[in-house]
């Protein structure tokens, strides 16, 4: 057995166990049944709901919400990140605030957001982008610093234009370090929306969450987070399956 | 300091270059320098760590620009850019870790306005000529160090230069390698005709392979010394067993000792 299986197999027995120890706890009534469902009645209530179609509007809106603002955010932070690289002092003057920029609760910006922009699809946008674009940018400077400078050098030799050299030689080489921050864009684009669709928005899958929570559904409210969190999941290890083949090229073996 | 040799028409020549550093603590690199290269000549460049050997192959590529003086290329001034025709292999590996060995080759010639039959036909050569036929589709994390140096020469011949410059290409290879890739060097001088320069740290290295051997002062770098090896074209790595290699060598560092002596504060 690979090392890579014998990992996998470690991991998927140490979450069944947690899943089926939860299960016995709320089936044995450890845990109240009517305060946490057990993961068997979660599965089967995500069926459900997705079945029965009522999710497929909120689901499309905040998943079309989160590729908005994790599109936004990954671009805006590969040209900040590339901006501050290349002009030192505004980086020196920026590089504090971003390094403490985690610490800031952006949601308690969402309703001066809708106040300025209404209460629709946008102001969600603009929080999943400021919640995820640090985290692009940093992760760009890292790429962007730990990029060896003969390769740029290379370029020169071989005549490359400033936009081919970055499309063919400075973003290939900063891809690990940009990866990191893509990962983390999503994940943040995925909290920023969906809180915020939780604090005030009448619309996707955050407020239906909200609705069913102070409706005291909780076959409703559990099947949506858990599908929430399965597709959360899903996208992150589909980005890590890729980054981890684009990296074993790059690692002698 | 001598003269530099006159060759009637020089593939590349310096008059006069001067580089320096600005900054808060400006230094003075390199020069004044004259140097002509006869066309398909081996030229090398040794001299003490700091000498600006490197600094000399960046103004000759175009890489960088002189403080003074003027850098030509088969009779054109180079203005700022790498010109068409001059290739330069450099110390670093400069592989690009994300490409086969066979695409590594091939981004020499993504400028080059060629047919994919063509662009396949000289990948294909290239690759072969420097042994990594076997590795083509290999990354370079895959590949030993000479592997990846032997990749980026070949990277640069696809392109088919006619001065090719090389930055202590073999800096980080053992001895060994080192006197085999000289082997594959003199190899392609031979078959390509390019013009070359190669700057070294190794005087063996240099008086191996080179018909003229070029010896820096301490900075600011200027040349000391030129010596004629007078090898015949036909050579190789066994020339070491000659007893005029040695007086070659010999030579070189009684030009180099002063220098290096400056270099560490004792001259």
């Amino acid at each position: 057995m690979s090392r890579g299986t014998a990992v996998l197999l470690v991991r998927t027995a140490a979450l069944a166990a947690a899943v089926l120890v939860l299960e016995l706890l709320c089936r044995t009534g450890v845990i109240s049944p009517q305060a946490v469902l057990p993961p068997s009645v979660m599965v089967a209530a995500m069926v459900e709901v997705l079945a029965s179609g009522d999710a497929t509007e909120p689901m499309l809106r905040t998943f079309s919400t989160v590729g908005l603002a994790f599109a936004l955010a990954v671009a805006l932070g590969i040209a900040g990140g590339a901006v501050l690289h290349a002009t030192p002092r505004l980086r020196h003057a920026i590089d504090p605030v971003l390094a403490s920029y985690y610490s800031v609760p952006t949601f308690v910006f969402y309703p001066l957001l809708v106040a300025l922009l209404g209460l629709n699809m946008t102001p969600l946008v603009v929080l999943g982008v400021l919640s995820a674009t640090p985290a692009m940018m940093i992760g760009t400077l890292a790429g962007l610093d730990g990029l060896p400078q003969v390769l740029r050098r290379v370029a020169r030799v071989q005549r490359l234009g400033p936009i081919q050299t970055l499309l063919t030689v400075v973003l290939p080489a900063a891809m690990p370090s940009l990866f990191g921050g893509i990962k983390l864009a999503l994940s943040y684009a995925l909290i920023g929306v969906i809180a915020g669709e939780f604090i005030l928005s009448g619309s996707g899958l955050g407020y239906a969450i909200s609705y069913a929570y102070q409706s005291f559904d909780n076959r409703t409210m559990y099947g949506l987070m858990l599908f929430v969190l399965l597709v959360a999941v899903a996208a992150n290890g589909l980005l890590y399956s890729w980054e981890g083949r684009l990296l074993r090229r790059r690692v002698r073996s | 300091m001598p003269e530099a040799a006159t060759i009637p028409e020089p593939h590349a020549a310096l008059r006069g270059v001067v580089r320096r550093f600005g900054g808060k603590q400006p230094v003075h690199a390199l020069g004044p320098i004259d140097l002509d290269l006869a066309p398909g000549e081996f030229f090398s460049v040794v001299g003490p760590s700091g000498c600006g050997k490197s600094t000399l192959l960046d103004v000759l590529s175009g890489l960088g620009h002189p403080s003074e003086g003027t850098v030509t290329f088969e009779g054109k001034s180079l203005r700022g850019a790498v010109p068409e025709g001059v290739g330069v292999v450099f110390q670093e590996d400069a592989s690009f870790a994300w490409l086969t060995v066979r695409e590594n080759v091939a981004f020499g010639l993504r400028r080059a306005k060629l047919g994919s039959a063509e662009v396949a036909r000289r990948v294909d050569g290239a690759v072969a000529f420097m042994g990594l036929a076997q590795f083509a589709s290999h990354y370079p994390a895959q590949l030993s160090g000479g592997m990846r140096q032997r990749m980026c020469i070949a990277r640069t011949l696809v392109q088919q230069p006619r001065l090719i410059l090389l930055d202590e290409p073999f800096g980080a290879l053992d001895q060994q390698t080192r006197l085999l890739m000289g082997d594959e060097l003199l190899r392609l001088w031979r078959e390509t005709g390019a013009t070359v320069l190669l700057i070294t740290h190794a005087l063996d290295e240099a008086a191996m392979l080179s018909d003229r051997v070029g010896v820096m002062s301490a900075r600011p770098g200027r040349f000391i010394d030129l010596v004629e090896t007078g090898w015949p074209r036909e050579r190789d790595s066994r020339v070491v067993s000659d007893p005029h290699f040695g007086k070659l060598t010999a030579r070189l560092w009684t030009s180099l000792r002063a220098e290096s002596l400056r270099t560490m504060g004792r001259g």
